[in-house]
């Protein structure tokens, strides 16, 4: 069983941004924002034809200045937000605004992208989240299983928790909580739990994670020292309601209980720099995505402390006789967790990875030199899940 | 008999006239009184006959007929003798007695003659004889009943003499008691005691007996008593019980008894000892406590079952199984208040005195041990020997442990010192010279300790544990091997501090324990079990550890710690690179006029630390550059190449091309690892550190957004850290190539990115 060759995209700009569009759960679409100081930002839509394995993109200016994060709605495929700088009077801003693409690009054109001059196009503004009284922007995260309706977002000391409303023509501050302690406290992750009907919310500053309820913005619970340095990304696990994964630049990845906050369920240090992403699989919780500055892209079997410890349960009855020999053949394999595969296809840090939201089987990176690979977890053990 | 020999001649005597028949009945009857042994009194009037004990008289009761035929052969030749001297004087020369014989018919007729007569004689003699055989019959049956008489009376005469006995039995048993012969009391008792039984249907026996049985209890509960006392002494209680026995008390009690007083003894040396053990603090030391415990305890238990087995031999099984059980319970308490004891001296240092006391109590044991054997007694001490040796063992690793952390903390208190100008860094190598042998010191200490316990003179030390286990599982896997891997634990425990930040291990510590650690496995480590080896000849065939295993574990563990020296050294450098990138508004800065202070620090920094790991560690290989071209190098990238990189990155028809290039430049160098396993040598671990540094840099760069004079001042310190940073690491161009992209990456995230001019940015770098 070969696996296929990675895909790589180039695109003529640094680039941090990425994520999956994530209301698409039939095309395999990432979205890529770019980091220029000399030329208009771009957002890239990239569309994966997993049978030809041909990429189709499409580009959208994104001119109020270079995207240092972008996520995508839940609810609509056309919705989309992005933290981004601008510089004026010699002061760098980070701001952040809801956006939405051309109705034509939003499943994605298969025309020809030859002429990409002609066919650039604006995407369309909906709001900007006013963060005039609460500094820099670090990031934006939708409610994951609500209706596009709610956004939080992290700015210096402050998680702000936004409605959108009148079609997302408006964002208005529900509620808001800050950070106090000594010294400039400054978020720099933060990721909405899918569990507790999306109630949680958990941020990262400096070496602690903390916890808070988004009904009364309030800390839930507090990982201190999480990380021997700064901790840089964080990941709840999507079928487990209390673990999450946090990575940070002691190059380690840690998983945790949030009901024991005091040690780590486990910890894996297979990078030689930080690790600025960690991110579970949507669907198999045991599949472990990280990348770093080390140029390196690592794929973790996390099988141990996953929601399918046991592998996947298949009923005796339904097995015939061949697939009892595969039964067998995963019987004797221990369950251990371990490194599937370490990709060495970027040159540069890789500051962002993310899983497909299509298919759970393929992800992208995006290294800092502007290449996007996409990657596939190897057939044996995709086979070996879900068989 | 005499009256026989005096009356007529052989001739007639058979004969005897009836006349003679009332001297004969006066002689039977002095006879019978010579018979009776009677005085001779009697006799005494009678002329004195022949001797009556002659054994030629034929009447006599001593007659003889032997004896009598030789007589009578005698008399026969000295008659003939007679006649041939008579012959001989007839004719002259004296022939030969046949010749004369022959000479003679009258002589040889008249012999004929009288041997016929003889041969009358003989037949009369012959007759007389049955005549006194018959007689002598008679006489013996007529004395037949009269004999028997005096039989019974004599009989009568011992019965009544007992009988007196056991009248005077009860008076005579209370004098004995009264004055204290109970053995004398006891052997009467003995003697009557049968009889007494046998009789007690009779009515006066039966008195007797009862009265004897009164004397006999109180007697018995005299002894008793006496027993109980107990103040008389062993010796006399056991007269008591011995007595006690023949009594006929029954053994099984007195058995009880006996141990019951006996434990009332030994319980009393028990509370001498446990009052010895007491809260109070100056108890005697534990080779007094042992000596008393055994010469008080171990002795006494000793006696008593010596005693206990010479007087109860006859109970058997049953009464050793008591003994036995006794012994067992008093040597485990005894036990327990040795251990006891042994345990206050667990703290101590001092083990010559411990092997001594333990010796003794070991050895004082052997006896009962020997005696009683079902008790086990030799066996537990051992067992408890064995135990304070393992306790020992644990406590010498113990010992060692905390010797090594208090060395630690001693290096601790040096490195934290405040340090004199120039002298805190040849500190660092004395530092690993005195902890290194202090901690072999320390270990040489604790086998000497232990060694003790092996000593030959020491009685348990021909014990197998002792013999093997102790030597190969004990000191040798328990003490040196278990110390090694403590250590290397207790080292490894530094790299796993959980606050990496605000980590409280000083890195100087690290690399002195990283150098340790480093020399345990080159040599230190197989000096140590060699010593131990030698010290303690393991007979024991169980498997050790081998020295490669432990060297690996050293070497391991110092492989880590340089590896973490190097991280927490990096991460010191990289905060301070970090916040000065971070905390700087680099937009609105003024033109560079000067190296940033961080830098200088940056620099200073490295070289205290290259001096640090220098004085531990060995240069190492750097690559073939040599010092002098790659000073020329230097000059050429900063002007000319740095200038050549820069050039298409800010022509605006281009802007993929800084990327281009840079990508291509990576394609022909490697991959930087920047948190990879360092060696063990100087060049690697800088080369380590400032690995992670500018690294650092280049990310915090990233994350910025420069001015123009921003981007210059970065270019500036960029090309310091170039001028002082290339010496310390293996690989020079991994310098050149890290600063590059430095500066490639500050110059991107510039709008406006105009690059100072090389050789202003020398002469700033070169001013300092």
């Amino acid at each position: 069983m070969e696996d296929d060759a990675p895909v790589i995209y180039g695109l003529e700009f640094q680039a941090r941004a990425l994520t999956p569009q994530t209301a698409e759960t039939d095309a395999i679409r990432f979205l890529v924002g770019t980091q220029s100081l000399k030329y208009d930002n771009q957002i890239h839509i990239i569309d994966f034809d997993d049978e030809n394995n041909i990429i189709n993109k499409n580009v959208l200016l994104h001119q109020l200045g270079e995207i240092w994060h972008i996520s995508a709605s839940p609810a609509d495929k056309g919705v989309l937000a992005t933290c981004y700088s601008k510089t004026s009077d010699s002061k760098v801003l980070t701001c952040a605004a809801v956006w939405r693409m051309p109705k034509e690009l939003e499943s994605g054109s298969h025309e020809s992208p030859d002429d990409s001059s002609s066919t650039t196009q604006t995407l369309e503004l909906l709001c900007h989240l006013d963060n005039t009284a609460h500094g820099n922007m670090a990031c934006v995260a939708w409610e994951p299983m609500g209706d596009g309706k709610k956004i939080i977002s992290l700015a210096d000391n402050h998680i702000l928790l936004w409605d959108l409303q009148e079609s997302s023509s408006q964002a208005v501050l529900a509620s808001s909580a800050s950070l106090e302690g000594k010294g400039q406290l400054k978020f720099t992750a933060g990721r909405w739990s899918p569990h507790h009907n999306c109630t949680q919310v958990a941020t990262a500053n400096d070496t602690t994670l903390r916890g808070w309820d988004t009904r009364s913005m309030s800390q839930i619970y507090c990982i201190e020292n999480a990380h021997g340095q700064l901790v840089r990304d964080l990941d709840f696990n999507p079928n487990k309601q209390y673990y999450l994964a946090s990575c940070g630049d002691d190059c380690k990845v840690k998983f945790w209980d949030t009901r024991n906050v005091t040690d780590p369920v486990k910890t894996l240090e297979e990078h030689s720099h930080w690790v600025w992403n960690v991110r579970y699989n949507h669907s198999h919780d045991q599949l472990v995505l990280t990348g770093s500055s080390d140029s390196r892209v690592i794929l973790s079997n996390m099988v141990s402390i996953s929601s399918e410890p046991f592998g996947h349960l298949v009923d005796d009855d339904d097995l015939s006789d061949q697939e009892e020999h595969h039964q067998e053949e995963k019987k004797k394999e221990p369950l251990q967790d371990s490194v599937i595969a370490t990709y060495e296809e970027h040159e540069d840090s890789v500051y962002a990875v993310d899983w497909s939201s299509a298919d759970p089987w393929l992800f992208a990176s995006l290294s800092y030199d502007g290449r996007l690979v996409i990657n596939r977890v190897p057939r044996a053990l995709k086979y070996h899940i879900l068989l | 008999m005499a009256a026989v020999a005096a009356g007529p001649g052989p001739g007639d005597s058979p004969e005897s006239p009836e006349p003679e028949a009332s001297e004969r009945r006066r002689k039977a009857h002095g006879m019978l009184k010579l018979y009776y042994g009677l005085s001779e009194g009697e006799a005494a009037g009678r002329p004195a006959g022949p001797d009556p004990l002659d054994p030629t008289d034929l009447n006599g009761a001593h007659f003889d007929p032997e004896v009598y035929l030789d007589k009578a052969c005698e008399e026969l030749v000295s008659q003939v003798e007679r006649l041939v001297s008579k012959q001989a004087f007839l004719g002259e020369p004296a022939p030969g007695p046949h010749l004369l014989a022959l000479a003679h018919p009258d002589t040889i007729r008249k012999m004929k003659n009288d041997f016929r007569k003889m041969e009358d004689e003989m037949d009369r003699l012959a007759n007389n004889m049955a005549v006194i055989t018959d007689f002598s019959a008679r006489i013996s049956a007529t004395l037949q009943d009269r004999h028997e008489r005096i039989t019974k009376l004599a009989g009568v005469h011992a019965l009544l003499r007992k009988l007196q006995f056991l009248f005077e039995l009860p008076s005579r048993l209370t004098k004995c008691v009264e004055l204290g012969a109970y053995g004398q009391a006891v052997r009467y008792q003995g003697r009557a005691r049968a009889v007494l039984q046998q009789y007690q249907h009779l009515p006066s026996f039966r008195a007797i007996q009862d009265d004897c049985q009164v004397i006999t209890a109180r007697l018995a509960q005299q002894l008793r008593q006496r027993f109980r006392e107990g103040g008389s002494g062993a010796p006399e209680q056991a007269e008591s019980v011995e007595l006690l026995l023949a009594l006929g008390e029954p053994a099984e009690e007195l058995c009880e008894e006996f141990l019951a007083h006996a434990r009332g003894r030994l319980e009393a040396e028990l509370r001498d000892l446990e009052a010895d053990l007491g809260p109070s603090p100056p108890a005697p030391d534990i080779l007094e406590f042992t000596d008393r415990g055994g010469s008080g305890f171990v002795g006494g238990l000793c006696h008593v079952a010596a005693t206990y087995q010479e007087l109860f031999a006859a109970q058997g099984t049953a009464g050793a199984e008591k003994l036995a059980a006794f012994a067992r319970e008093l040597g485990g308490r005894y036990f327990t208040l040795v251990e006891r004891r042994l345990a206050q001296e667990q703290g101590g240092s001092d083990n010559s005195l411990l092997v001594r006391a333990l010796d003794r109590f070991h050895r004082r044991l052997r006896a009962p041990g020997a005696l009683l054997a079902a008790a086990g007694l030799a066996e537990a001490a051992t067992e408890i020997v064995e135990r304070v040796a393992r306790e020992r063992l644990g406590h010498h690793l113990q010992g060692l442990r905390s010797a090594f952390l208090s060395c630690l903390t001693d290096v601790r208190q040096v490195l934290a010192a405040p340090r004199l100008a120039g002298k805190e860094g040849p500190g660092l190598a004395e530092l690993l010279a005195n902890v290194a042998s202090a901690i072999l010191s320390h270990i040489k200490a604790s086998l000497a300790a232990v060694h003790l316990f092996t000593a030959k003179e020491v009685s348990f030390s021909n014990k197998p544990y002792f013999r093997g286990e102790f030597c190969s599982q004990g000191v040798r896997e328990g003490l040196i091997v278990g110390f090694i891997r403590s250590m290397c634990q207790t080292a490894q425990s530094f790299c796993d501090s959980p606050g990496e930040k605000g980590s409280a291990t000083p890195p100087a510590l690290l690399l002195l324990l990283s150098r340790l650690c480093l020399d345990y496995e080159t040599a230190t480590i197989s000096y140590i079990l060699t010593l131990a080896d030698e010290q303690f000849l393991v007979q024991d065939q169980s498997p050790v550890t081998a020295v490669s295993t432990l060297c690996a574990e050293a070497r391991e563990t110092a492989r880590r710690l340089l590896t973490h020296y190097v991280k927490v050294q990096g991460l010191v450098i990289s905060q301070m690179l970090r916040k000065s990138v971070e905390t700087r508004d680099w937009l609105s800065t003024l033109e560079p006029r000067n190296v940033r202070a961080v830098m200088k620090r940056v620099v200073e920094d490295t070289t205290a630390i290259d001096v640090q790991v220098g004085l531990l560690y060995e240069e190492g290989v750097r690559k073939a550059q040599s010092s002098d071209s790659s000073k020329r190098t230097f000059s050429v990238y900063s002007s000319s190449r740095q200038q050549g990189r820069y050039a298409p990155s800010y022509t605006p028809s281009a802007p993929m091309d800084t990327n281009l290039l840079s990508n291509i430049q990576k394609l022909f160098s490697e991959r930087i690892d920047v948190f990879s396993p360092v060696e063990f040598n100087k060049v690697s671990v800088l080369t380590g550190i400032i690995k992670i540094s500018l690294k650092t840099l280049l990310e915090c760069v990233r994350l910025r957004t420069f001015g123009r004079f921003g981007l210059q001042q970065v270019q500036v310190d960029c090309h310091f850290l170039q001028l002082y940073l290339w010496r310390f690491v293996a690989d020079e161009e991994l310098v050149h190539l890290l600063l590059d992209e430095v500066v490639a990456s500050a110059a991107l995230r510039c709008p406006d990115p105009v690059p100072m001019e090389p050789s202003v940015v020398e002469v700033i770098c070169e001013r300092g």
